[in-house]
């Protein structure tokens, strides 16, 4: 099926600012998704609120406009209900990890079968450019004129410590590797976690002046690094990228069919 | 009637009639005194294939239950007041986004933490505005295990004919009493399921878009339609809309589709009502104690009765102001300052004749309590 037939050609174009990340997050998704092959009405899309979850409108699919920070609680009942069902469930990195964040490591710890997107431009953008628990220690904001003092979440760590079975992070820039990273994410059997970094230069660009669209783009390569890499050794501040959790644990809808099956043999 | 008496708390009945209900979603969080609900699912879904779930709070499990509304289920949660407050979100959007879903409380005392394991009736008028923005809501209650059974069947029916959460508001006394409930044989009570879409596959269809009878035809989740849903106002797709036409026609008919039907919600049972000239207004648990002083006083020949209502919300007004006709006085026996008394005076033509027979101090109402406040109204003192 050609890209284009996933989409709901008539709300183009997007609502996201022009130099916005999430554009490319939408179009590294539907890649994987043609790749892999999935017909549309298997696939559920349920999104939370923000810039991130305006992504729901224009994909094809189920999709479930949810609540802020809410969209995995929602997700499992879905999942739960129909679990031969797809379900993807990108979110905003407040929306995932703030409001949601304990929707958030629950979701990991029960390894329920779907993938969680967190599309991370370290800033609150639908609300004008407030800190997010991954803006960082020292960035500027419109909650934070003085520079922040909250320091950020390390989503992959989070997400592994809390028991995710997949982990992965790539960037807006990394576009292929961004499509065969949530191509992975998606055919893994488990709760998939794949931070995509992705730049808002509106807001967190313009606050922190780290230039146009192009030049957030460039930061991107520069700041980060494949996993294990050379360079990470030589410099520590580097963001790695990469699939860092792969494992087979049992998943949430399998073992409770296994609980059903014990039931109701008395 | 099936034969199977049991002898359970009102927690169990209410369980007992999800199940004959066909509620096959369960998500829940511990909290007491609703706790028996949850624990009680827990061993009855997975034996005929139904999904229970515990989860993180109680914002997660009205937000699963929603999702797994939409797959074509009929689902349900429960909770006591700190948790019906953390719902409130979850309610909004069900309300806005006309999912089918049951929501129990079994009322404590509060506000905050309160009084866990103490009864109390101070949630009725957070079931009506507990959420923001403007709404209809509909609310049920009930006073014996027998009648909880009747009004959660009946809840889930009013779900699924009106696209619409609906609450149960039962309290603690209720929830953890014990007594005899009579389980009706299936197809006893009838039952409304699903109203799903005869649209075919690869035609438009529109989950937003009443029918004649105002109904909305759905079409569960991972089937052949696809489509939005939103807690934004929406078009008639789905879609996100600010149309100020759109805007207007969808929060009168989310408020339309249950205040046009009150006459249909409304449930209530009456008791020695038509020559009474003191009349009592009751609920829940509540209701007990004004029965059993009304048919003491009746022996006595006093002219005393009572109305019992299980729909509290949408608020009966056209038969709150018909059955008080007759009355010289009326009060209204709740547990709690005065919540739906509020509601009885703005119905009455002279609300100076309405009164409050209350308690808020974490125990049961008794028939004395109200009686002093009938012999205070009549000037006889306590």
């Amino acid at each position: 099926m050609a890209i284009k037939d996933y989409v709901r050609e008539r709300f183009f174009p997007h609502i996201w600012c022009p130099g916005c990340g999430h554009g490319i997050v939408l179009n590294g998704l539907l890649r994987a998704i043609e790749k892999i092959g999935l017909n549309k009405n298997d696939m559920v899309m349920v999104s939370g609120i923000g810039c991130s979850s305006r992504i729901a409108g224009y994909v094809d699919f189920h999709t479930l406009h949810a609540l802020h920070g809410r969209a995995l609680a929602f997700a499992l009942g879905v999942k739960m209900s129909r679990p031969e069902l797809t379900l993807l469930v990108p979110m905003g990195d407040g929306d995932a990890l703030a409001i949601g964040g304990n929707h958030f490591i629950h979701a990991c710890r029960r390894n329920i079968d779907m993938t969680a997107i967190v599309m991370n431009n370290r800033v609150y953008g639908m609300t004008g450019g407030q800190y997010s628990p991954l803006s960082g220690f020292g960035t500027l904001a419109t909650t934070a004129p003085y520079s922040t003092i909250d320091p950020e979440f390390d989503v992959v760590q989070m997400a592994a410590a809390a028991g995710a079975s997949f982990v992965a992070r790539t960037t807006a820039y990394h576009v292929q590797q961004m499509a065969s990273v949530l191509e992975e994410a998606i055919l893994h059997k488990g709760f998939s976690v794949v931070e995509v970094m992705s730049p808002c230069p509106t807001y967190f660009g313009r606050k922190n002046k780290e230039g146009g669209a192009v030049d957030m783009m460039e930061r991107l390569k520069n700041m980060t690094t494949p996993m294990g890499s050379k360079a990470k050794q030589e410099n520590p501040s580097l963001i790695e990228r990469g699939v860092f959790v792969k494992k087979e644990i049992p998943e949430y809808c399998t073992e409770y069919q296994k609980i059903v099956e014990r039931a109701m043999k008395g | 009637m099936s034969g199977i008496v049991k002898f359970v708390q009102g927690n169990e009945a209410c369980v007992e009639a999800a199940l004959y209900a066909g509620m096959d979603f369960f998500a829940g969080y511990p909290i007491t005194p609703s706790t028996e609900i949850a624990e009680l699912m827990a061993v009855r879904l997975p034996r005929k294939g139904g999904m229970f779930v515990q989860m993180e709070d109680e914002i997660a499990s009205i937000c699963a239950i929603i999702g797994a509304s939409l797959t074509g289920r009929k689902v349900m949660t429960a909770t006591s007041g700190p948790g019906f407050s953390l719902m409130q979100e979850g309610l909004g959007y069900a309300v806005m986004a006309e999912i089918p879903c049951v929501i129990v409380n079994v009322q404590r005392g509060g506000p905050s933490t309160g009084l866990p394991t103490k009864v109390s009736q101070g949630d009725v008028n957070q079931a009506r505005w507990g959420i923001h923005g403007d709404h209809a809501i509909i609310a049920l209650t009930a006073s014996s295990h027998q009648d909880v059974f009747s009004v959660t069947v009946d809840a889930f029916n009013l779900s699924e004919t009106y696209r619409t959460p609906v609450i149960l508001l039962f309290d603690e006394v209720l929830g953890h009493m014990r007594e005899r409930l009579d389980i009706p044989d299936a197809g006893e009570v009838p039952l409304v399921d699903r109203l799903r879409t005869s649209v075919p596959e690869g035609v438009d269809y529109h989950p937003y878009l009443p029918r004649e009878d105002g109904r909305l035809p759905m079409s569960d989740f991972g089937g052949v339609h696809r489509y939005n849903v939103t807690g934004l106002f929406h078009d008639m797709w789905g879609f996100p809309s600010e149309d100020p036409q759109v805007v207007h026609e969808l929060l009168r008919h989310l408020v339309d589709k249950i205040e046009n039907h009150a006459n249909e919600i409304m449930r209530y049972k009456e008791y020695y009502v038509e020559d009474a000239e003191t009349l009592l207004i009751s609920y829940g648990s509540s209701a007990r104690s004004a029965l059993h002083l009304v048919a003491d006083r009746r022996q006595r020949g006093e002219r005393i009765g009572l109305l019992e209502l299980q729909t509290l919300w949408p608020f009966p007004s056209t038969l709150v102001r018909e059955k008080c006709k007759r009355a010289q006085y009326v009060i209204v026996v709740e547990m709690n300052m005065g919540q739906l008394l509020q509601s009885v005076r703005m119905s009455l033509e002279r609300p100076e004749r309405v009164f409050l027979a209350n308690r808020v101090d974490g125990t049961l109402i008794t028939p004395i309590d109200i009686r002093n406040v009938l012999r205070l109204i009549q000037g006889k003192g306590v």
